[in-house]
């Protein structure tokens, strides 16, 4: 009886409960959006790299570690050394290592130097592989793999010969113009800076830097490639490895170890804590996405509020009729918290259809155009919470015109 | 004895001159009162007395065996629900409401067990026909909605109904017709009417008639 009169009663008053019922759904839908991205940020930030135990490079912060390392972000304060690398692979507890040396670019887009170990042992996301989309793993000297942006952005396709520059500039004016390298393989799109990098062997980073010792191509010995012997081109340093151990236990030891090793100042991270370092700093951004989403919903339920108050002044006769067959004046005032409430719940259902909708339809357009993976847009135990706040905040909202009814029921005489 | 009133006196908020001060007025059980007076003399005031909408500064107000000043709030409208009927010159149902679902709401406060058949009865009893129960109230005419309104007054069988003007917005012809009607339910149902109008040519149809400056010792103005 009680629904079916709120029902009844906001029916009657379609016009301005259909366009607060709107402005509710477009705000919940605001508040469980900006959860879904942050949400998405978050677990695709911390899955940019998984199944790596420990990251080790030159003495420096953890973060700058990780963000050069990873993330391809800014420059290695200093490089290692192959001996110290090689040093510490041979420690029994380590499984694999992967070597990495970075400081090449393409058109913006940064070169990594390592071995075929990379597409064997990296894992992101939910310890996944990486996969090719099309080709090979680099297997000669001047085979290069493209992350999946490269290649769509730049436009390359399977042996297309391309030219990679000294240092990360856009515009480089030192091209290692006389060893161009062939596009061999691409990769599937990951979501991780993966995407954005050109993967090409160690060897390959050591052949194209000869004639390059100073830093700029020297005049009169260009580099031709078949002069090059296979033993001159193990790398002298690397920028950072990759470590997998054989048992989990060893972590915090073999950390230990590297950061007190003797002969080179080194450092080694564990990933995912850094990852995490990391994310509390953006914290920042993230609160105030949730804050703005709650100040719309706020608006939006205080319009909510205010329609359901202008209502009350129209309503007073119907009022009075209530009064005159026996209802209390709570009744009314929960009469006017169940049309809240109703208004509410529609518009949150409206929203998370919404929500499903545009996430479903979307979804293959931000991963092919922005790498960006979008889980369909079912609620999770989070935005669940976030919903049942909505209602209470309605709820309680709606007591300003429930109040109002109240009041009204309490003093009008029958007449 | 259906209503009874005991050195009644009512003023309103902070307000000295009373309204209304009755020493001893009565209704019994079956009886239909023509209650008359120019407006402002209190009429309503004392309808809502008889309602337990309001209650005396002083005095006492008996409806039905009870003391309305011995019940709670709550009580009272529950009572109301159940044992009085309520009948406006105007705007009596809900509007967005059918006929049907304005007298079932009233059995609902009521709790009065099937109220389809026995609403649908007295709608129909009232000359509002099957094809009319189902409309919105907003969508009926007034003369209409005044009958609607008395079957959703009787709805729950009240042992007293109140009814302030409820023929001033009808032509004659509906007016007679209305009376008419009225006055047949109240007889059929056993309820005491206590009828409010200036209409003097109304009279005639009741049991008794009082004009409320003659049991009234107040004169406000």
């Amino acid at each position: 009886m009680f629904l079916r009169l709120a029902l009844s009663s906001l029916r009657s008053r379609k016009g301005s409960v259909l366009l607060t019922f709107l402005a509710v759904a477009v705000s919940v839908f605001v508040l469980l959006g900006v959860e879904q991205i942050r949400h998405q940020a978050k677990s695709s930030f911390g899955n940019t790299v998984s199944g790596i135990d420990l990251i080790v490079g030159a003495r420096t912060g953890d973060v700058n570690l990780l963000l050069y390392s990873v993330f391809r972000l800014g420059n290695a304060t200093n490089n290692i050394s192959w001996h110290s690398y090689k040093h510490i692979a041979a420690d029994p507890n380590i499984a694999w290592t992967i070597p990495i040396s970075l400081g090449d670019s393409h058109k913006g887009y940064r070169v990594m130097g390592t071995t075929a170990d990379y597409f064997t042992h990296f894992r992101f996301g939910q310890n996944k592989l990486l996969e090719l989309a099309e080709g090979a793993v680099f297997f000669n000297l001047f085979d290069v793999v493209l992350g999946s942006d490269v290649a769509r952005s730049l436009g390359y396709q399977l042996g297309d010969n391309l030219v990679l520059a000294h240092g990360l500039g856009s515009t480089s004016f030192s091209q290692h113009e006389d060893t161009p390298f062939r596009v061999t393989g691409i990769l599937k799109p990951t979501g991780t800076p993966v995407d954005q990098t050109l993967h090409v062997s160690l060897e390959g980073i050591e052949a194209m830097h000869i004639g390059f010792e100073g830093g700029i191509q020297l005049p009169g010995g260009p580099a031709v490639t078949d002069e090059i012997e296979p033993g001159d081109l193990t790398p002298k340093t690397i920028t950072a490895f990759m470590v997998g151990l054989k048992s989990k236990l060893a972590t915090f030891r073999l950390q230990r170890q590297i950061n007190s090793y003797q002969h080179e100042p080194l450092l080694a991270i564990l990933p995912g804590v850094t990852l995490a370092q990391l994310w509390q700093m953006m914290a920042v951004m993230e609160n105030s996405l949730r804050l703005v989403s709650a100040l719309v919903l706020l608006a939006s339920l205080l319009g909510l509020a205010a329609m359901l108050l202008a209502s009350i002044r129209e309503r007073q006769r119907e009022i009075v009729v209530m009064r005159a067959i026996g209802a209390s004046p709570w009744f009314l005032l929960g009469l006017v918290e169940a049309e809240a409430l109703l208004v509410t719940l529609g518009g949150t259902t409206l929203a998370m259809l919404l929500l499903v909708l545009t996430t479903t339809l979307s979804s293959a357009l931000l991963a092919e155009q922005f790498g960006l993976f979008v889980e369909v847009g079912l609620p999770t135990a989070h935005s669940m919470g976030a919903l049942l706040a909505v209602v209470i905040a309605a709820l309680g909202i709606g007591l300003v015109p429930g109040i109002a009814a109240y009041r009204c029921a309490l003093h009008q005489q029958l007449a | 004895m259906v209503a009874s009133l005991e050195d009644l006196s009512f003023h309103y908020g902070n307000a000295k001159e009373p309204v209304l001060e009755i020493p001893q007025w009565s209704v019994q059980a079956g009886e239909t009162v023509f209650l008359h007076g120019p407006s402002g003399c209190g009429k309503s005031t004392l309808l809502n007395l008889l309602a337990g909408i309001l209650l005396p500064s002083s005095g006492a107000v008996d409806v039905l065996g009870e003391r309305m000043s011995e019940l709670s709030a709550r009580q009272r409208d529950r009572w109301r629900a159940r044992h009085i009927g309520v009948v406006f010159q105007q705007f009596n149902l809900i509007p967005y409401l059918s006929a049907l679902e304005n007298s079932k709401l009233a059995a609902h406060f009521g709790r009065t067990a099937n109220s389809t058949d026995r609403a649908k009865g007295l709608l129909k009893a009232l000359g509002i026909n099957d094809a009319l129960h189902r409309q919105p109230a907003a969508q009926l005419s007034i003369g209409q909605q005044q009958r609607v309104a008395v079957a959703r007054a009787l709805v729950n069988q009240p042992q007293l109904l109140l009814a302030d003007e409820p023929t001033s917005a009808l032509d004659t012809r509906n007016r007679d017709a209305f009376m008419a009607l009225l006055l047949e339910q109240v007889m059929r149902n056993n309820t005491a009417l206590i009828f409010v109008s200036h209409d003097l040519s109304l009279r005639d149809r009741f049991s008794r008639v009082e004009a409320l400056e003659d049991i009234n010792r107040a004169h406000p103005h």
